[in-house]
């Protein structure tokens, strides 16, 4: 049998999570599920939950993944946290604005700057 | 829970699973001649996957520009998962037919449900601001956005959808 990677890793930064997907399809159907259920997890930690999602690797977006995505922001919002979405392509981020999702969550061009948004 | 045990960048640490096999699916092929093709999917997501990547080979294969190959693989894989999911409502006794024609400039595409079939006017517009929190209900905005027609008959069970080739080929955005 093969092994393969988780679809996201997760590194801490202060009290801040931030997701990194780690393949380039990560976001399609098969593997929604299963990081919607990782999300799902650091968001019921103890605690105000601070996500960051990292999609430098994303190159694909189906309106599944934009479900899972929705469904973390309400579970965060319900926790009074916070979700970032970074390093989005110009393609991946254009899916965004048509389904105007760019008006629903909090964008930033860079990690960085999504990490530093969390003080604003 | 899927973890990483490192605080370090780069994945390091992280844990592998090991794969289940996958569940060998029934697709059948054919080619149509003169740039057409035809598969016949059962309704489960692996075999959307399959004809998915054998799709966009074909499209890739005609030298289609990567904007118009990016356009192609969203739409399909929202109509044709729609299809799978909501048409035959992933009934493994039913299936999708999914045909294309490739010419250099332009592809179709016909997709078809074995399903009680469904109105385009019934389907909310995802934009509005009471649906924006929504999971569900975008795929249909992504395909008429993607493609540069598209239409259902077979009271709505077949989709037929076209791309052109054009490297200043853009999604429509809604106003």
């Amino acid at each position: 049998m093969s092994e393969t990677m988780p679809p996201v890793s997760v590194v801490r930064e202060k009290d801040i999570r931030i997701v990194e997907f780690t393949n380039n399809k990560i976001l399609d159907e098969g593997n929604i599920a299963e990081i919607g259920q990782t999300l799902g997890s650091l968001i019921e930690e103890p605690g105000q939950p601070k996500l960051l999602l990292d999609f430098a690797t994303v190159d694909h977006l189906s309106s599944a993944a934009l479900g899972m995505l929705i469904n973390a922001n309400n579970k965060i919002k319900v926790k009074n946290g916070m979700l970032r979405l970074a390093n989005i392509k110009p393609q991946i981020f254009e899916v965004f604005v048509i389904t105007k999702l760019n008006k629903l969550f909090r964008i930033l061009p860079t990690r960085a700057e999504a990490i530093a948004s969390f003080k604003d | 829970m899927v973890m990483s045990g490192s605080n370090a960048r780069g994945g390091g640490g992280s844990k592998r699973r090991t794969a289940r096999p996958p569940t060998p699916v029934k697709i059948t092929r054919k080619s149509l001649g003169k740039g057409g093709a035809q598969w016949v999917i059962p309704s489960n997501y692996q075999a959307v996957r399959t004809v998915l990547h054998e799709l966009v080979i074909l499209v890739t294969a005609a030298h289609y520009n990567k904007d118009a190959v990016f356009a192609i693989k969203l739409a399909c894989e929202e109509s044709i998962i729609n299809a799978v999911k909501h048409g035959n409502k992933l009934d493994a006794k039913k299936h999708v037919t999914i045909e294309v024609w490739i010419k250099p400039d332009e592809m179709e595409v016909y997709i078809e449900d074995e399903g009680p079939g469904f109105s385009r006017e019934a389907v909310p517009d995802p934009t509005l601001e009471e649906n924006l929190e929504k999971c569900s209900g975008r795929g249909i905005l992504l395909i008429e956005s993607y493609m540069d027609g598209c239409s259902w008959d077979h009271g709505g069970r077949r989709l037929r959808m076209v791309k052109q080739n054009r490297t200043d080929t853009l999604p429509r955005r809604s106003s």
